[in-house]
């Protein structure tokens, strides 16, 4: 009996063994690829700054972290808000959660239009969706700077039909960047948001529509609720790359109306202040995780407290 | 309630449906008229395809007709949204909310037409009561078996008292004998509720078994509609005859038609009695139909007369395939006995006699 136990368990931790080194591949990656460096800029954000960029090895200073939201007076040497930092952060904060909002506007009734086709002309229209994706963002985010600059198609178009005299001032604003961002990540709402609406069982709308709810409450009692893992999913999705928007803001908002990656940007190259740079971007990832874990707690809370 | 002169709940005039254009052009009702009255179980029988859950969804809402018009209690609903008529459907896939509870569901509609809470509550207990579901009102739709779905689907249709109940196969998903449960658990709550209740179904022997009266379509028509009696006794097309149990179909000649009844003579050249259904034109050839259990074999004489080819054992009756003279196969179905066999052996002759109120002439 106690013979066979063990070899029961050896046979149990050979199997574990073996288990271990065959992730060892995988682990290495995540290790090396992932983890590691968010050690490295933890390092370098408790070091001090270097003359000329990089960091003084072996240098303890918070000066990375107090900067991220404090700065020291040049004259009297006191630390005060460093407003320009702070409403960094606000835009950053506020124009991922308008992007957030406007794509779920714009994705909703485009995803209900899509799973509402016939099956077999919904893969063209998800394939439709998708043809951004084949363009550099670069380039994408250059076109919409031509669409929206002073001589650029719409103002152009505005001023021939006599709407406006002289052209509006779209590039170089909050409302440049948003636009840009809506365009960029609307597929990322639309793709999770019809995911969820194939598998919605359209019966289940008749049935709504039977029992007396009008259209508004059948999209607030029915569709809403059924899709809302699309809904969280692409909101996840849209507002995580936002918030840490570097190309779009850069192009469309000018060196004026700078957001978080920009920042980080900025102290990793001309600020010379990589202990800085570190802090932000180690602030903005612990922004995305916040987000995620609030979005994770409301959809368990309300997926199982409904009954 | 009974002693009130029976009015039309739905009226249906010369409706229309047509799906697509040009080639696929294709009428999945076609000039359909029917009336079904108040406190009714109406059916709808007919094989898939046939237009019969086309017909629900124009009078639930969710299709609008082609042509044509649908009154509800005398006023024209056609141009209504589903949610504006007082009609109520059960899905065949029930189709509950799996976001809600059972009690949840049977509640929303009265939760849509504004009812206060108080009332709602009430009438979502009366209903879990009046479907015996009341140890499961807080349960999830996905934690409940099939016919406890059913019973959920039934309860929410029912809870907002509709005008009329449609059922669209409701039972088709249940097995043999929740089945047979709940055709029996149907007949009581529209006994309770009073509702009118139009019933779709592919099953003749449900349709039979359940209805006030049965409309049978077929390719987007209805071809008769009447009690289960007349439709089994006295079909008026072949369609119907052949759909509806088993039949034989004979061919002859009729005259002396008085009074729907006239004489048929079959190939064998012998007349028998028969009843004659409604638009009959006697020019030349005629089809008689005899239901097996109207015929009986006789070892001599009989109307017809051939060889048994077969017989096949049921239990409850023995069927005898003969094989007439004139070539085709008449069934004849005999009730069994616990002392006697049915007398013959495959290859004897035997004659048979039709009963005399056993033949009908068919109008085509």
């Amino acid at each position: 009996m106690a013979t066979a136990a063990e070899t029961a368990k050896h046979a149990e931790q050979e199997q574990v063994r073996r288990r271990w080194l065959l992730s060892t591949p995988a682990l290495i990656i995540i290790f090396v690829a992932a983890i590691g460096p968010l050690f490295v800029m933890l390092a370098y954000s408790f070091m001090a700054k270097g003359d000329y960029g990089d960091v003084k090895f072996g240098t303890f200073s918070l000066d990375g972290w107090t900067s991220v939201l404090f700065q020291r007076d040049i004259f009297d040497d006191t630390l005060g808000l460093a407003d320009a930092h702070l409403s960094i952060l606000w835009r950053s904060l506020r124009l991922s959660f308008y992007t957030t909002v406007l794509t779920l506007i714009f994705g909703f009734p485009t995803a209900y239009f899509i799973s509402t086709r016939p099956p077999h002309t919904r893969e063209i229209w998800v394939f439709l969706v998708t043809i951004p994706f084949w363009t550099n963002l670069l380039i994408r985010t250059f076109a919409m700077q031509q669409v929206i600059r002073n001589e650029g198609l719409v103002n152009t178009a505005l001023i021939w039909l006599g709407i406006i005299e002289r052209p509006l001032q779209i590039m170089h604003t909050d409302v440049a960047i948003l636009l840009g961002m809506v365009y960029v990540y609307l597929p990322l709402m639309v793709l999770p948001l019809y995911a969820s609406m194939e598998k919605l069982d359209f019966r289940l709308v008749e049935a709504g529509y039977d029992l007396y709810a009008s259209r508004l409450q059948v999209l607030w009692r029915i569709i809403i609720p059924l899709v809302k893992p699309g809904i969280i999913a692409g909101s996840i999705l849209v507002f995580i790359p936002s918030l840490g928007a570097y190309v779009i803001p850069r192009i469309l908002g000018g060196g004026k109306n700078m957001m978080l990656g920009n920042l980080i940007e900025l102290q990793f190259g001309s600020g010379r202040n990589w202990p800085l740079g570190a802090a932000i971007s180690i602030t903005l990832m612990a922004m995305v995780m916040v987000a995620l874990l609030v979005y994770v707690r409301n959809a368990t809370r309300s997926g199982a407290g409904h009954g | 309630m009974s002693d009130r002169p029976a009015r039309n709940a739905i009226e249906v005039r010369s409706v229309s449906k047509i799906f697509g254009s040009g080639e696929a052009r294709f009428a999945a009702l076609d000039r359909v008229s029917v009336e079904i009255r108040e406190n009714e179980f109406f059916t709808l029988l007919g094989p898939s395809g046939c237009g019969k859950t086309t017909l629900l969804r124009l009078i639930a809402g969710f299709d609008f007709p082609s042509e044509g018009e649908i009154f509800l209690h005398g006023e024209d609903i056609a141009p209504l949204p589903p949610f504006k008529r007082p009609v109520n459907t059960v899905f065949q896939s029930y189709a509950l909310f799996p976001h809600m509870t059972v009690a949840e569901n049977i509640g929303f509609g009265l939760e849509m037409l504004g009812k206060p809470r108080a009332e709602i509550e009430a009438r979502v207990a009366q209903m879990l009561k009046l479907v015996r579901m009341e140890q499961l009102a807080g349960r999830r739709t996905s934690q409940i078996s099939g016919g406890q779905q059913q019973r959920v689907a039934l309860a929410r249709a029912l809870a907002p008292q509709p005008k009329v109940l449609l059922l669209d196969e409701p039972l088709s998903a249940l097995d043999f004998k929740l089945r047979k449960e709940m055709q029996i658990e149907l007949k009581r709550l529209q006994h309770e509720t009073g509702i009118t209740f139009i019933f779709v179904t592919h099953d003749q022997e449900e349709a039979l078994t359940m209805s006030d009266r049965i409309a049978v379509m077929s390719a987007g028509k209805i071809l008769q509609v009447g009690t289960p009696w007349d439709i089994y006794d006295k079909p008026a097309e072949r369609f119907v005859a052949d759909f509806i149990g088993e039949t034989n179909f004979l061919t002859g000649t009729v005259d002396g038609i008085a009074n729907g009844v006239g004489r048929a003579r079959l190939g064998s050249g012998i007349e028998i009695p028969a009843t004659i259904a409604e638009g009959f034109a006697p020019n030349g050839a005629a089809t008689i139909i005899v239901r097996p259990e109207h015929a009986r074999a006789v070892k001599s004489g009989g109307h017809l007369a051939g060889t048994v080819e077969t017989i096949v054992y049921f239990g409850t009756d023995t069927h005898i395939h003969v094989r007439l003279d004139q070539g085709d196969v008449f069934t004849v179905r005999q009730q069994n006995s616990r002392s006697q066999s049915c007398g013959f052996e495959i290859g004897d002759r035997a004659g048979i006699e039709i009963a005399a109120d056993g033949a009908q002439v068919l109008r085509d």
